[in-house]
């Protein structure tokens, strides 16, 4: 990627306070550009907004190196299994269409990720780990195509937590929660489809959102990845007593975060 | 000047290009008409519309004012002639999605508070609520924007608590806006289309203005977002 060249020279060695609030404080540093600032946030891409900022500062990128690298490592778990199920062929021809475009989705996330920390950010991207999808055994995915079709919903709905718990650790940098934003949202429609997809073939009864804290017929191993999607409060607002909507349906309107110890327990069950 | 992008779209809709044009014309003589008043006393009052406010409140208002257009689209939805016909798995989608979007509005509201927009004046006409095609093509206009909308006003926000919240609802956004790409176009890659997902796994982000803009079709109630951040 020409991005290499360009990000080079945005890249200054310096502590400086003004360095840092160039990139830290978006806020700040947007009324100071002015116009320019205003240009920046209207860009559609945010690889556009990376090349325009002026100056990134080194410094103080560790918490959104790890961030970010931890992003990335779900995304290797997310880009080996589409992979490794595509070859296998366990994936029905019909569904290979879906599945195809989940699978360039997870790489184009992994070769982005690895961009941001080892390119932009300086740091060094997690190497891909080695996976255990059979759980020891106990699951197979790439021979059985409705086990394929459950973890893959497991993995969806566990990468929308997880980029959901980290918004607030990345919002310093209008970039970077920007782009987080922007692959939330991709895993939330493969999410969707692939829930859908499992109930159209009579595997499950769940919706493309997330009903309470139900697993459906997921494996009872899969009831920490939605533990607490049954919350119906929001800024101290209960939605069930101020509406009189049930509370299944406002349990689906809104998602649920997951910390970062919670998503890597889960999936630290497929580390090989 | 952010205000004169709304009002353009806001004439076009449901109309044809010869009509369109016809009222081109007539807003321009409006707008010369306007102008020699301007001339003669500078205190005529320009209308800027529904102010959203400034900070996390003025973003909070631009979701409250999305989330407006979503709900009373779907509360038609459920009353039209299309979902009475619909099967199964549509209408419970349908029906879903109007408490979704119902409990999102009735929630900004409420966080709002005394600070909350008005209830806007909303327009479907161009919509035929006894038609599939039209029905699903307005959701996924609608969902798809939402998705936009708070993907691009998210790194707008200070506080931490409401960029969570938005978080929350973005995705819900996102399963349904997948949910009914798959309606349309069953099966295939759509419901997270190269036409919304760049090279990189990103998903587009849209402006105010670009939203608002889009939203004008529907809302006739004049929004000033010119106190929004950016």
């Amino acid at each position: 990627m020409n991005l290499i060249k360009l990000l080079d020279t945005l890249c200054p060695d310096t502590n400086s306070p003004e360095e840092k609030d160039m990139f830290f404080s978006r806020r700040e540093s947007f009324r100071k550009f002015g116009d320019f600032g205003k240009k920046v946030a209207l860009a559609a891409v945010p690889l556009a907004i990376l090349s325009s900022l002026p100056r990134i500062a080194k410094a103080d990128t560790a918490s959104l190196i790890g961030v970010l690298n931890f992003a990335l490592t779900l995304e290797h778990l997310e880009y080996r299994y589409y992979q490794n199920a595509i070859e296998s062929g366990v994936i029905e021809s019909a569904d290979r269409v879906i599945f195809t475009k989940i699978r360039d989705h997870e790489l184009a996330h992994v070769k982005f990720l690895q961009e941001v920390i080892g390119n932009v950010l300086k740091g060094t991207p997690v190497a891909e780990p080695k996976f255990d999808f059979t759980v020891k055994g106990n699951f197979s995915p790439f021979t059985d195509y409705p086990t394929f079709l459950a973890l893959a919903q497991a993995f969806e709905d566990t990468g929308v937590r997880a980029y959901k718990g980290q918004a607030a650790n990345v919002m310093e940098s209008d970039v970077v929660l920007t782009a987080a934003l922007s692959i939330h949202s991709v895993e939330a429609r493969h999410a969707s489809m692939v829930r859908r997809l499992r109930t159209k073939k009579g595997l499950d009864t769940v919706k493309g959102w997330i009903s309470n804290a139900s697993i459906g017929s997921l494996p009872a191993a899969t009831q920490g990845i939605y533990a607490g999607e049954d919350n119906v409060s929001h800024a101290g607002v209960n939605v069930v007593n101020l509406t009189g909507i049930d509370a299944t349906a406002v349990s689906e309107g809104w998602d649920e975060p997951l910390s970062k110890d919670q998503v890597l327990g889960i999936a630290s069950l497929f580390l090989a | 000047m952010k205000n004169e992008l709304i009002k353009p779209s806001g004439l076009v809709k449901s109309t044809d290009r010869r009509l369109f044009l016809k009222r081109g014309s007539l807003s321009v003589a409006a707008a010369g008409l306007l102008l020699i008043g301007c001339n003669d006393d500078e205190q005529i009052p320009m209308n800027p519309g529904v102010s959203l406010g400034s900070g996390d409140t003025g973003i909070l208002n631009y979701a409250y004012a999305l989330e407006q257009l979503e709900a009373a689209f779907y509360a038609a939805v459920i009353t039209g002639g299309y979902f009475a016909n619909a099967n199964a798995e549509e209408k419970q989608i349908m029906a879903d999605l109007e408490k979704h979007e119902r409990a999102h509005r009735d929630f900004f509201k409420a966080a709002l508070g005394t600070a909350a927009i008005e209830e806007l004046e909303i327009n479907f006409s161009s919509i035929d609520f006894g038609s599939r095609t039209s029905v699903l093509g307005a959701a996924k206009i609608f969902e798809d924007l939402g998705v936009a909308a708070y993907n691009g006003a998210g790194q707008f926000l200070v506080s931490a608590d409401l960029l969570l919240i938005a978080g929350k609802i973005v995705s819900v956004e996102a399963r349904h806006a997948a949910a009914i790409r798959d309606l349309i176009n069953p099966g295939s890659a759509d419901f997270a289309g190269d036409d919304l997902i760049d090279a990189n796994g990103l998903e587009r982000t849209l402006s105010f203005s670009q939203v608002l803009t889009a939203a004008s079709a529907y809302v006739i109630t004049p929004l000033d977002f010119s106190q929004l951040p950016s």
